[in-house]
C-alpha cells in the first residue's frame, strides 16, 4: 500500500480533509446507540485489513502534516514534550518499539538497520536518513523520545511503573483533549484522572489500573476515547485555550456540518521490555459531521448517542452549549432505524437513509 | 485556633494531616506563620523529638508570636527567615547532605507546605513519607496554564494573573512538582465576560 | 469497541526453547539455560523479571516462576538458576532430574513484578540464598548504565554460595558475602544508617529475612516505598480437597501437589494468570459459598478480603474443609 499524504492544516485556513478512504476506516467509537464510561480494553493484536486497527502504529494520509503541525507547536512551547531524568531507557524502548513496528509494518515507507548498536533509520515520508548509536543521547539531536515521536503520530504517555502505580513521568503531548503535560507530569493514573466525572465512582480507574498494571511485553491492549472539537484543530491545549476556547462559539446551523469535528482517541498500551515502563500512544482522529454522516448507520447512531449522553459528560466534553445545534443538525440524518451492532460502517447491509 | 476544613474534592487536591512523630535519626521541619501551633503540638508528643530536630521558620506577619515559642523547644537548629524564597538554598544544602531515614514535616499554608515538599521529593524523599498540617490561611498557590507565571497567595475566584494579567477561575486540579493548583482563563468563551470574583470557600 | 474481538488468553505470550545448557552450581543449585526454537532474537528485559517455566511431567503440566538471571540485554540466552528443594511439590525436582541438554520447552515472554526504581541514588541489595538470581540481572543492567548498587549476600555455607566467586571476582568493591555456617550476619543497622537520601533497598530471600529487613528499615524512619521485596511462593502442597465450578458446572478435586490453579487448568477449564505466584491478582476468583477454612497464601488481597471469605487467588492459596464453590 501507499500513502498518498495530504497538503493540509489543522490551524488558520484549515485545509484539513479526509479522503473517502479515511472516512470508510474512521474509527467510529461507537459500537451501540449510547455511550457511558465504561473499561472497554481489549487486546492490540492487529484487526481487519487496512483499519487503524491492523498495525501496532497506524500511518495514514495526514502522517506529513501532522508532523509538520507538531513542529509548530513544539516551536512555540517547547514544555509539550518533557521527559523526567529516569525516563531516558524508557525513551530508548520506544524508540526501538516505534523503530521496528513502523519499518515492519511499512516497509515501503520506513527501514531499520541494526548492526548491534549501530543503527540506521530511514523516514522517506519525512525524507530522514540518520545513524545513530542505540542507547547513546549524545548521537541523536534529540532525546530518545522526543526524536521518535517527532516521526510518530498522536501523542505519547510514558508511564513509569512503581509500588503498584503507574506515574506520568514522561511525555510528548500536543493533539490532546484539552489537558496540560506540563502540568500532569509527575502525578500517577488516579491523580492525572481527577477532573473526569462519574468514572471514579463507577470504579472504572481501579479496575483499569489493575488491568493496566498487568500489560505485558509482547501482548499490547487498545481502547477508544472520544469528544467534540469545532474546527479541525489538533492543539486543543489548556496552553492555548484562551485563544481557541472562542472558536466553539462560531458555530451556525449553515457551517456545523463542515466545522463540528468528532474526535478520537485510539489509545494503545504497550510495555516497554528494559524499562518496564509503559507506553500510551494517543491517537487523534478527526471527522467533520458533515462526512461521518455520509455513512448512514453512523449518522443514525451518532444522533442517538449525543441526545442522550448524560449532562455531566457533555459538560466535561465541553459542547454542553453547542448540543442543542448539533442535534437540529443530526436529527435530519436519523430517520429512527434500527442499526446493526459494531463499530463498522456496514455499508452493504444497511439502509441508506429513507425519507 | 481551630483548623479549617477543605471540603471534599477531586483526587488530585492535596489532602493535609495531622503530623505525629515518627521514627527517624533526623528531623527536619519547615513551617510558616500558625503552622508553628502544629510543630508546637508536635513537640508535645515525643519529649525527645527537638533533640534531633531542624526547624526552618517563616514568620509571614505574625512578627514575634511564635518564634520566642518555637526557640523555647530548644531544637538542635532553629531558623527564622524573612521568606520561603530566602530560606531555600538553606533548605536545599540541609537536604544534600541528609541521610536515609530524615522525617519531614512541614506546617502552614498549602503555598509553603507545596514548594517545601517539592524540594523534599527533588531530593528523593517520596511524597508519600512528607508529612503535612495545614493551618493559617486558605490562600493558594496558582500556576496560569497560559502563560505558566505563578501567582501567590489567591484568595478569590477568579482572579487575575500577576504575570499576563488574564483573568482565570481556580482549579481544583493540583500539580506536585508545581506547587500550584491550575488557573484557566474564565472568559476564554465568551471574551471580557468576567464574573465578580468570590472570596475561596464562601 | 471491539474493532476485532480477540478471546485474551491466560497468562503472558510463550516462547518455545531448546534448553542448551545445564550447569550444576553446588549441591543444590542448578543453571539451566535456554534458545530460542525459531532462531528469532529473545526479547531484552528489565532487572528483576522473571519467566513461567511450563514442565511436562508424565502428561501433568506444571508452571513454576524463576527469575531471569541472564544479562538482559544478551538476547541471544536466557538463563535461570533452579534450586531444589525436596519437600516442594516437585517442580524444582523435575527440573534437576528430568531436564536436559536438547529438550524442548516453553517459557513465558519476561514479567516484572520486581524493578528497580530507576530515580534511585542507589540501591542496596540483600539476598539469602538462591534470592540472588533477580539480582545478577538488575546488576547487569545496572553496570550499563553506570549505575550506583552495592550488594549483601547472605549463604549457608562457602561450598552452597552460588555466584560468589563471579560476583566478588567482577565487583570486589561492590559484593558482600556472609556466611552462616561462620556465623556472620548481615550488619543491617549499620548498612542502613547513613545512606545517601533517595537511596533504595531491595530484598530477596526467605521470608523470615524479608520481615527483618523491612521492620529494620522501617524504625531507622526509611519510607516503605523505598524497600523492595519479592518471595517467590511457590505453591505449597497440602491436602487434597473438592471444588465447584459454578459457571463451568464443574466438580473437581484438588491433589496434594497441585495448585487449585493447576487443578481447575487440568479440568479444561480456563482461567487467568499471570506470575503464579500470588503477586499479580490476575487469578482473582470469587468464591460462592463454602464451609471451611481457607489457605491464603497471597500478596494481592487485603486482610479485610482474607477474612470476610470472598474471594481467592487459586494459583497459591487452598481450602480445607467440607465446600468450596467458585465463580470459574
Ligand atoms: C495509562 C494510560 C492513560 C493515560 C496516560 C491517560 C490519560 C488521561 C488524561 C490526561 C485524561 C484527561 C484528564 C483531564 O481532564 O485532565 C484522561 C481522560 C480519561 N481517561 Fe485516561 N488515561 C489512561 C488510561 C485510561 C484507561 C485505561 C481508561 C479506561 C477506562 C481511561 C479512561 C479515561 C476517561 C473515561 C477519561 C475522560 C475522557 C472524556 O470523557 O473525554 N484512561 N485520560
Ligand atoms: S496468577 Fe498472579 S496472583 Fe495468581
Amino acid at each position: 500500500m501507499t500513502i498518498q499524504f495530504n497538503e493540509e492544516t489543522f490551524r488558520d485556513d484549515y485545509s484539513f480533509y479526509n479522503s473517502d478512504w479515511a472516512i470508510k476506516r474512521f474509527p467510529f467509537p461507537f459500537h451501540e446507540d449510547s455511550y457511558m464510561y465504561s473499561v472497554n480494553m481489549e487486546q492490540h493484536r492487529g484487526g481487519p485489513k487496512g483499519s487503524v486497527y491492523e498495525m501496532r502504529f497506524d500511518v495514514d494520509e495526514h502522517y506529513v502534516s501532522e508532523m509538520k503541525d507538531r513542529e509548530l507547536v513544539l516551536a512555540d512551547d517547547p514544555l509539550r514534550c518533557q521527559s523526567l531524568p529516569h525516563m531516558t531507557l524508557a525513551g530508548w524502548d520506544l524508540l526501538e518499539l516505534i523503530m521496528v513496528s513502523k519499518s515492519e509494518d511499512y516497509p515501503d515507507l520506513f527501514e531499520l538497520h541494526r548492526d548491534g548498536n549501530h543503527w540506521r533509520w530511514i523516514n522517506k515520508p519525512l525524507g530522514i536518513d540518520d545513524t545513530f548509536t542505540f542507547l547513546d543521547e549524545t548521537t541523536l539531536p534529540y532525546g530518545p523520545m522526543e526524536y521518535i515521536t517527532r516521526q510518530a503520530q498522536g501523542d505519547f504517555c510514558v508511564l513509569d511503573q512503581r509500588d503498584e502505580m503507574l506515574w506520568m513521568d514522561a511525555g510528548m503531548v500536543t493533539t490532546q483533549a484539552d489537558w496540560s503535560l506540563d502540568f500532569d507530569i509527575g502525578m500517577n493514573f488516579f491523580e492525572w484522572h481527577a477532573p473526569v466525572p462519574l468514572a471514579h465512582e463507577m470504579g472504572i480507574f481501579k479496575r483499569a489500573l489493575k488491568f493496566l498494571l498487568n500489560v505485558q511485553q509482547g501482548a499490547p491492549a487498545r481502547r477508544l476515547n472520544w469528544t467534540m472539537t469545532v474546527n479541525p484543530l489538533l492543539d486543543t491545549s489548556p496552553e492555548n485555550y484562551h485563544k481557541w476556547g472562542i472558536q466553539k462559539t462560531t458555530l451556525t446551523p449553515e457551517n456545523l456540518g463542515a466545522k463540528q469535528h468528532l474526535r478520537v482517541e485510539l489509545q494503545t498500551f504497550f510495555r516497554l521490555p528494559r524499562s518496564n515502563a509503559l507506553v500510551f500512544p494517543i491517537r487523534c482522529y478527526l471527522i467533520s459531521f458533515q462526512d461521518l454522516v455520509t455513512i448512514p448507520k453512523w449518522g443514525r447512531r451518532l444522533h442517538r448517542v449525543v441526545r442522550d449522553l448524560p449532562v455531566e459528560l457533555a459538560t466535561y466534553k465541553g459542547f454542553i452549549d453547542n448540543r442543542p445545534m448539533m442535534l437540529d443538525y443530526l436529527s435530519k440524518f436519523d430517520d429512527g432505524l434500527p442499526t446493526s451492532p459494531g463499530v463498522f460502517p456496514d455499508l452493504d447491509t444497511e439502509p441508506p437513509l429513507s425519507g | 485556633m481551630s483548623k479549617f476544613q477543605f471540603p471534599e474534592s477531586i483526587i488530585s487536591r492535596p489532602v493535609y494531616g495531622t503530623l505525629t512523630s515518627r521514627p527517624g535519626k533526623a528531623h527536619l521541619m519547615i513551617a510558616d506563620a500558625e503552622g508553628a501551633e502544629a510543630i508546637l503540638d508536635l513537640a508535645v508528643q515525643d519529649a525527645v523529638l527537638m533533640a534531633k530536630s531542624h526547624i526552618i521558620y517563616i514568620p509571614k506577619g505574625t512578627g514575634e508570636t511564635y518564634t520566642t515559642k518555637l526557640r523555647a523547644l530548644k531544637p538542635a537548629q532553629f531558623y527564622e527567615g524573612p521568606s520561603y524564597e530566602a530560606s531555600v538554598q538553606r533548605l536545599r544544602h540541609v537536604l544534600a547532605n541528609a541521610h536515609q531515614g530524615l522525617q519531614v514535616y512541614l506546617a502552614g499554608t498549602e503555598g509553603l507546605m507545596g514548594q517545601a515538599q517539592n524540594e523534599a521529593m527533588q531530593a528523593g524523599i517520596p511524597h508519600t513519607s512528607i508529612q503535612t498540617e495545614h493551618r493559617g490561611s486558605v490562600a493558594r498557590r496558582m500556576q496560569c496554564v497560559h502563560c505558566k507565571g505563578i501567582t501567590e497567595d489567591v484568595m478569590h475566584d477568579p482572579f487575575q494573573c500577576a504575570h499576563c494579567g488574564l483573568h482565570l477561575f481556580v482549579r481544583d486540579h493540583y500539580s506536585r512538582r508545581l506547587a500550584a493548583y491550575q488557573g484557566v482563563r474564565v472568559d476564554a468563551e465568551d471574551h471580557g465576560n468576567i464574573p465578580e470574583p468570590q472570596e475561596l470557600y464562601s | 469497541m471491539s474493532a476485532a474481538p480477540q478471546k485474551a488468553k491466560p497468562g503472558a505470550e510463550q516462547i518455545p526453547v531448546t534448553v542448551s545448557a545445564v550447569v550444576p552450581l553446588n549441591d543444590l543449585v542448578t543453571r539451566f539455560e535456554f534458545k530460542r526454537r525459531d532462531g528469532k532474537p529473545f526479547p531484552t528485559f528489565s532487572g528483576g523479571a522473571h519467566t513461567v517455566v511450563t514442565m511436562n511431567d508424565d502428561g501433568r503440566t506444571r508452571l513454576n516462576p524463576y527469575s531471569l538471571m541472564s544479562d538482559p540485554s544478551d538476547t541471544s540466552t536466557y538463563a535461570i538458576s533452579v534450586r531444589r528443594d525436596d519437600n516442594g511439590r516437585g517442580g524444582s525436582l523435575f527440573m534437576h532430574t528430568r531436564v536436559n541438554v536438547g529438550d524442548e520447552m516453553t517459557i513465558t515472554y519476561p514479567v516484572n513484578l520486581f524493578s528497580l526504581d530507576l530515580r534511585a541514588r542507589k540501591h542496596l541489595f540483600f539476598a539469602g540464598g538462591i534470592g540472588i538470581t533477580p539480582f545478577l540481572s538488575m546488576i547487569a543492567q545496572l553496570e550499563l548504565m553506570n549505575g550506583n548498587w552495592e550488594l549483601h549476600y547472605s549463604v549457608r555455607t562457602e561450598a552452597l554460595g552460588s555466584y560468589v566467586d563471579e560476583l566478588r571476582y567482577k565487583f570486589p568493591n561492590k559484593v558482600h558475602v556472609y556466611y552462616d555456617d561462620k556465623s556472620e550476619a548481615i550488619p543491617l543497622e549499620d548498612l542502613l544508617d547513613g545512606q545517601p537520601l533517595g537511596t533504595n533497598a531491595y530484598v530477596c530471600g526467605p521470608k523470615g529475612m524479608i520481615d527483618w529487613i523491612h521492620a529494620t528499615a522501617e524504625s531507622a524512619g526509611w519510607p516503605d516505598a523505598q524497600v523492595h521485596s519479592e518471595e517467590f511462593l511457590a505453591p505449597a502442597p497440602g491436602k487434597p480437597f473438592e471444588v465447584r465450578l459454578c459457571k463451568s458446572d464443574l466438580t473437581i478435586q484438588v491433589g496434594e501437589n497441585e495448585s487449585l490453579l493447576e487443578a481447575i487448568e487440568r479440568s479444561g477449564v480456563e482461567a487467568p494468570f499471570l506470575c503464579r505466584g500470588g503477586a499479580c491478582g490476575q487469578c482473582e476468583t470469587n468464591v460462592v459459598s463454602y464451609d471451611g477454612e481457607f489457605v491464603h497464601r497471597d500478596h494481592w488481597l487485603d486482610d479485610e478480603q482474607h477474612a470476610d471469605g470472598s474471594k481467592i487467588m487459586p494459583c497459591v492459596s487452598r481450602f480445607v474443609g467440607k465446600s468450596l464453590e467458585l465463580d470459574r
